[in-house]
């Protein structure tokens, strides 16, 4: 999924680095409950499943919507970075 | 438009007579509606955790906070070696031989638990859990915990834990009871449902 990223507002940054399935999603559900409908969280992480697991989560959850994904590289690592609104 | 109005309005031609079979067939279909509604799935996810093997109870653990995670209402029911994996302490007193020597054959609480494959008398076990430790993957301990803060109800199955010899009190303090119809109820109204 690629698209024009630039101009988002980002209400909230998470980092999950390191993390394994499946708490990248645990805690970016944990994080996104906590904000207000309408706003969107970046999600930085390393785990090359999560870029999948962003993707079901939008698709079977009803409060979230997957408004982007891309991937950049940080010491010599691969982040996947999701960006997730609240829509309820 | 209610029927006595259009009563009124319409001339007594044996139009109102189609009108009454039309609104007839409409309350039918609304009833048909209903109950095929009352049928579909929710979302819902129900996981029968029979295996007491850290890896399966790991992989049941996994799905059912991941389900959570996203949206799902999870319900585990525990039954045979996989109540082991709601165990939080092996009690001996006021048991019969058989279940003493079964208490002592199983583990007491999931650190306990050994591998389905090449455990080797829990050295398989230890390495999995080192190994996943290196990876930083998170343990079976602590994901039984965040299902529990997630939402997901644990159910324990009461013939089994009958059988087995143990002892509620061995049990998680939150872990509810049930029977296969409890299972079935939850079964049945899932999207998922799968056998560990």
């Amino acid at each position: 999924m690629s698209m024009d990223l630039s101009g988002l507002t980002v209400t909230r940054e998470l980092d999950v680095r390191g993390l394994k399935c499946p708490m990248p999603l645990v805690k970016a559900r944990q994080e996104i409950v906590q904000m207000a409908v309408g706003d969107v969280l970046k999600v930085i992480s390393t785990d090359r499943g999560s870029v999948k697991d962003f993707q079901g989560w939008a698709k079977a959850a009803n409060n979230v919507e997957l408004i982007g994904q891309s991937e950049s590289t940080a010491d010599g690592k691969t982040l996947y970075i999701h960006f997730v609104r609240r829509i309820r | 438009m209610s029927l006595a109005a259009l009563d009124t309005t319409i001339p007594h031609n044996g139009a109102m007579a189609t009108v009454q079979t039309l609104a007839e067939r409409v309350a039918a279909l609304e009833a048909q509606l209903a109950e095929v509604q009352s049928r579909l799935p929710k979302d819902k996810v129900t996981i029968v955790v029979f295996s007491g093997d850290l890896d399966r109870v790991l992989a049941a653990f996994i799905i059912a906070s991941g389900a959570a995670t996203i949206g799902q209402d999870v319900s585990m029911f525990f039954t045979f070696w996989g109540l082991n994996a709601l165990r939080r302490q092996r009690k001996l007193r006021g048991k019969k031989l058989t279940e003493k020597l079964m208490a002592l054959m199983t583990p007491a609480d999931t650190k306990g638990m050994g591998v389905s494959k090449l455990n080797f008398f829990g050295v398989g076990a230890l390495m999995l859990r080192q190994m996943m430790k290196e990876k930083n993957v998170t343990s079976v301990e602590e994901l039984i915990d965040l299902c529990a803060d997630l939402g997901v109800r644990m159910v324990s199955c009461e013939m089994s834990r009958d059988v087995m010899g143990i002892d509620p009190d061995e049990l998680r303090p939150n872990a509810e009871v049930g029977g296969v119809a409890a299972y079935l109820a939850d079964a049945l109204e899932s999207r998922v449902t799968l056998f560990i």
